[in-house]
């Protein structure tokens, strides 16, 4: 491809789907016995980069979401993709958009600070949610289907209830995402990934931490792990109180236990963001980063804090996903290649 | 203490050819010594043109604002929308400033030939090419020195910054022109009386001073005394007028407009002080050194940008002080259109632009052209120099005349250079 790769969804069947700046979304779908593998395009209704891939369940169909402000869905039975519709979605970006687990609704969010909510067999808007007060960087859907989450620059995370089209919580302020620089007078920030356990218990925020130099990208990519069941977030009074009982934890730590949050970072990790990040099946966490530190996969256990490994990456990457059984991690690249992982026990 | 010489000589003065045809002249009365120079007040005139420069610190993006080359595979994500100029197109990033390119023309050919941040500050600022063996005066102490009219009681070369480089050095031309910086905005430093001192005290005390200086230099008078003479000359009048740098005396309408943050406010305070006449106000506003996410932050940078710069254009139109005062807005150097692996754009002297209007400069225009991509420029290459020259040139000083100083001429501008004509006529 010509530029670095864009962000990518899979389906079971193998089909991977991903961009690269001015060239369309493109479908990747594997040879079977070693034969090559088949590459089209989704031409259409886009007029700018496409940062986000839906993939609906089913066979029905792909999203993509641009920086045009676009939702442009695809209709990718046959064996070119064509192009059903575009809609004018959000003012500005449109940073993501994720398919509700049985394919019936989509969520999307961006730069005019609102999530929206779609049919999305016919593209009617249901919902438009706000209360972020900066521009939305992620969403995706709780598995159960029950509540849509997204995160904004500044960390802030909130629940919506998709049935009512309402704000159900503000779940955390991950404010381990975001740094106001004030060298370069400039945020940086906001979850670059996100992502749900299979129970839906733990929800991953992957971005950059530990900032330094906002306009260098130095910083550590980090994955801010949130449980689901977190307590009802803490006024500081509460948080003093609790740290005077707990005087033997780490700081780490009692902060974890007060709010239900914590970092995941590599061991030795050089500078980058985590651009990528999902739940394996057999119960670990992916995190795909790049940057400074060049590109790395790095997998962590839910109970750990530290990567318990670590696999070097060719170039940056800007994107990942993860086959549905597990068996294979596509990850899109700054040097313009999608790479393919398979992950063996 | 060591110093330029400043003050010393009726060398210290314009040459007379520096001068366009036609305008008038008058003594600098802000400066005692050069008021007391005999044949200055011939040599200097009365200026009633203003420079306004907005300092885009870091490096912003051509790409992402003055000459967008959307498709294109160094174009990046935005794309480029219509202007109040038909046929030019700009960034979507500033849609205000689209409506207000009718009153400004873009420079798409700036090939500075450098990626040194602070080498770029000190070209752009004082046309020249740096480094050299040579300080040179800032424009902001050029306009100072050749505009500042009679008996004006401000001084003529203020910045207003939150962040990016201080005041640019007035060099030869000495510390009365240098740069008074108002940092954050606020009041320039040592303008205000201190407590539990009455105002009488204060004119008694300075009176004292005053004899003790006239006493002093009408045996020992040198650069440096009449300097610091200055300084103090300089303090008092800023005692008593020191609302003038208070930003919150302009309305609530005008905040709303301008915005609460602190590039609007800087924007507005600039609009305050060139209507009471300052000579050259420069606002820095930063940052925009995107190697990492360019075009993330340069939403944001931009983004905060536009609409108050589309506000100040807007209402020195409407005030009338456009056709007197030559704004323009400028950076170090451009950005690299090949993006990183970061998504970071890096630094790029070789095809950039900036953005010049006002003081009767050819408005709606754009001057040059790079090539598809953006990575060189294929017409009307120019530089630091030509634009310093035009910018003096656009105000009514001869910039290819020189300063005479202690027994030495100094050219004005760089005199291998020349202004852009096609914006002067």
């Amino acid at each position: 491809m010509a530029g670095p790769c864009l962000p990518c969804g899979t389906r079971p069947l193998g089909a991977i789907y991903f961009s690269a700046e001015n060239t369309p979304p493109q479908r990747l779908v594997p040879g079977a016995d070693g034969a090559e593998a088949t590459v089209s395009p989704l031409e259409g209704g886009h007029d700018s980069w496409v940062k986000s891939i839906a993939v609906l369940p089913d066979g029905r169909g792909v999203v993509t979401a641009g920086y045009d402000g676009r939702l442009v869905w695809f209709d990718d039975a046959g064996k070119t993709p064509q192009m059903v519709r575009a809609i004018e979605a959000h003012d500005g970006w449109v940073r993501s958009v994720a398919a509700s687990p049985d394919g019936r609704l989509l969520a999307s969010c961006g730069n005019d600070r609102l999530v929206r909510l779609w049919d999305a067999a016919d593209g009617r808007e249901l919902a438009v949610l706000s209360g972020h007060e900066s521009h939305v960087y992620e969403v995706a859907w709780r598995p159960d289907g029950s509540a849509v989450v997204s995160c904004d620059l500044k960390g802030v995370v909130k629940e919506w209830d998709p049935s009512a089209g309402v704000l159900r919580r503000d779940i955390a302020t991950a404010d381990a995402l975001w740094k106001y620089d004030p060298t370069f007078r400039a945020d940086i920030g906001g979850a670059r990934s996100i992502g749900f356990n299979t129970a839906g218990s733990q929800l991953a925020l992957g971005g950059i931490t530990k900032v330094t130099n906002a306009f260098a990208g130095i910083g550590k990519p980090v994955i801010v792990l949130v449980d689901w069941e977190q307590p009802a977030l803490p006024d500081k009074a509460d948080q003093a109180a609790d740290a005077a009982a707990s005087q033997d934890a780490s700081p780490e730590a009692k902060a974890a236990e007060a709010t239900g949050v914590r970092q995941l970072l590599g061991k030795g990790a050089g500078d980058g963001v985590c651009w990528g990040v999902a739940w394996h099946p057999e119960g670990f966490w992916i995190g795909q980063a790049g940057g400074g530190g060049g590109g790395w996969l790095r997998f962590f256990r839910p109970d750990a804090t530290e990567d318990f490994h670590a696999m070097k990456l060719p170039a940056n990457g800007r994107g990942m996903a993860l086959s549905p059984d597990g068996t294979g991690v596509a990850v899109a690249m700054a040097d313009g290649f999608l790479r393919v992982y398979g992950l063996h026990g | 203490m060591a110093s330029n010489p400043a003050c010393r000589s009726a060398d210290h003065a314009l040459s007379r050819r520096s001068l366009l045809g036609g305008l008038g002249v008058g003594a600098l009365g802000m400066c005692g010594g050069l008021a007391a120079t005999p044949g200055l007040a011939e040599a200097v005139k009365s200026g009633s043109k203003r420079v306004l420069v907005v300092f885009l610190h870091g490096g912003v993006s051509q790409l992402e604002s003055w000459d967008p080359k959307p498709g294109t595979d160094t174009g990046g994500p935005f794309r480029a929308i219509p202007t109040s100029v038909p046929g030019t197109h700009i960034s979507e990033l500033l849609p205000h400033t689209a409506t207000q390119m009718h009153r400004l023309s873009i420079i798409r050919s700036l090939d500075t030939k450098n990626g040194d941040h602070g080498r770029g500050q000190r070209e752009m600022i004082s046309g020249r090419d740096q480094p050299a063996p040579f300080d040179y005066p800032s424009l902001g102490a050029v306009v100072a020195k050749t505009s500042t009219p009679t008996g004006f009681s401000l001084p003529g070369h203020i910045l207003i910054r939150g962040a990016g480089t201080g005041p640019g050095s007035a060099a030869y031309l000495g510390p009365q022109f240098a740069g008074v910086a108002m940092n954050d905005g606020k009041p320039p430093e040592y303008t205000a009386r201190p407590e539990g001192l009455t105002g009488e005290a204060d004119r008694r005390r300075a009176a004292l001073r005053s004899r003790f200086n006239d006493r002093f230099a009408g045996r020992r008078r040198t650069a440096d005394t009449d300097a610091y003479t200055f300084s103090y000359d300089q303090a008092l009048d800023l005692l008593d007028q020191r609302e003038v740098f208070d930003v919150t005396k302009e309305s609530v309408r005008d905040h709303d407009r301008y915005g609460s943050h602190e590039f609007g406010q800087h924007c507005l305070l600039a609009r305050r002080l060139l209507e009471r006449g300052v000579p050259f106000v420069q606002v820095n506003h930063s940052n925009y050194d995107t190697h990492f996410e360019n075009f993330d932050f340069h939403i944001e940078q931009l983004g905060e940008f536009d609409r108050p710069f589309a506000t100040l254009v807007n209402d020195l139109t409407e005030r009338g002080l456009m056709e007197d005062t030559l704004v323009c807005v400028m950076s170090e150097f451009g950005r690299t259109p090949r993006i990183n692996d970061r998504y970071g754009r890096d630094h790029w002297g070789t095809s950039w632009s900036i953005v010049m209007g006002g003081a009767g400069v050819q408005s709606g225009g754009i001057i040059g052209r790079t090539n598809a991509d953006g990575t060189a420029v294929e017409d009307r290459a120019v530089d630091h120099g030509h634009v310093f020259h035009t910018i003096l040139q656009a105000i009514g000083v001869d910039s290819l005349g020189e300063f005479h100083v202690a027994g030495r001429d100094h050219p004005i501008a760089d005199p291998a250079k020349g202004p852009i004509d096609e914006l002067l006529a």
